[in-house]
């Protein structure tokens, strides 16, 4: 158990890295571009403008917590 | 235009995480003996070309479009995350690299790890030295097999990663010393920002877009990334000078 606990968290660790909220940004905007392309609209300019969001939220989350330094 | 990308982005990823890989092998080598150390070097090295060798052909089966959802998806991660520690690096919310810091600290600890020889391997170098080259090398293995099927070009993608590895080599024992001067963070800026950028289309590919003119998009793409993080690190570069926040220094882990 530890051991599998061990591996979890290092899967964790490589593929989330320090912040899952990219991760979810990731997984949010492939589906909202099938969701799209499904309802036969363009889905092309969703994925970029949800990743720079995700990424922009990351990193207010990574150095909000400096403010109250 | 996409194999300049793949060998462009193996190349880079693979020296950025070979000059980290050279830190420690170079600290063990030095403090305890090289014979060990080398065992170890060999053996990770086995270890990610088996990787490779057996991730890359498994990948070639699945479906193109369940395999551009999920490699494209993992791409992107895997690039979001290289380009946020870049960013943060950049603005001096985080501490920049310091191989000569990790260096000392590496065979300081190296020193001191007592003996540790059974049937004539020094089993502390060998560990330390497979540990350091497994763990750094993993990253470069899923995104050469990744990048590298996706493009059906894997060979192409590995050759870009193993030029870094003898380029990073040749230069590690020149000097015999970590390669301090080396801009990681700039590299791995770039290689956040192309694998963000290939993550991206090929992920959108797999859910069902269409990309306007076809592989151009991947430049406009590229461009869109770039603006927008050179945007962010200017915001939080003058976040950063708001709060009056000493320099980040430079950091000993990853």
């Amino acid at each position: 158990m530890t051991a599998l606990a061990s591996f979890g968290r290092f899967l964790y660790d490589f593929v989330i890295g320090d912040d899952w909220t990219t991760a979810v940004g990731v997984v949010v905007a492939v589906g909202l571009a099938a969701l799209l392309v499904h309802a036969g609209w363009a889905g092309w300019w969703l994925p970029p403008l949800v990743v720079v969001a995700s990424l922009s939220l990351s990193l207010w989350r990574g150095t909000r917590g400096i403010d109250a330094e | 235009m996409s194999g300049v990308f793949l060998f462009l982005a193996s190349f880079l990823a693979s020296a950025v995480e070979g000059v980290e890989a050279l830190t420690i092998v170079l600290a063990v080598g030095v403090s305890r003996g090289w014979r060990s150390t080398l065992f170890g070097v060999a053996a990770a090295s086995a270890a990610l070309a088996a990787v490779v060798l057996v991730l890359g052909p498994a990948l070639t089966v699945i479906p193109i479009r369940g395999l551009r959802v999920v490699v494209g998806g993992l791409l992107l991660v895997f690039g979001l995350q290289w380009l946020r520690k870049a960013i943060l690096r950049a603005s001096g919310f985080k501490a920049l690299h310091d191989e000569e810091a990790i260096y000392r600290r590496e065979a300081a600890q190296a020193a001191a790890a007592g003996e540790t020889t059974r049937a004539s391997m020094d089993w502390y170098s060998f560990t330390v030295a497979f540990k350091g080259v497994l763990l750094e090398g993993l990253e470069v293995a899923f995104i050469v097999v990744t990048f590298g099927s996706n493009q059906g070009n894997i060979p192409l993608a590995a050759a870009g990663a193993v030029a870094a590895i003898v380029v990073v080599a040749i230069v590690g024992l020149r000097v015999r010393a970590p390669l301090g001067r080396v801009p990681e963070n700039t590299m791995k800026y770039a290689v956040g920002l192309l694998l963000t950028t290939f993550g991206t289309f090929w992920a959108a590919e797999g859910a069902g877009v269409s990309w306007p003119g076809g592989d151009l998009a991947l430049l406009v793409l590229l461009a869109f990334y770039a603006a927008a993080s050179w945007i962010l690190i200017r915001l939080l570069t003058a976040r950063h000078a708001a709060l009056s926040l000493p320099a980040a220094g430079t950091a000993v882990g990853r």
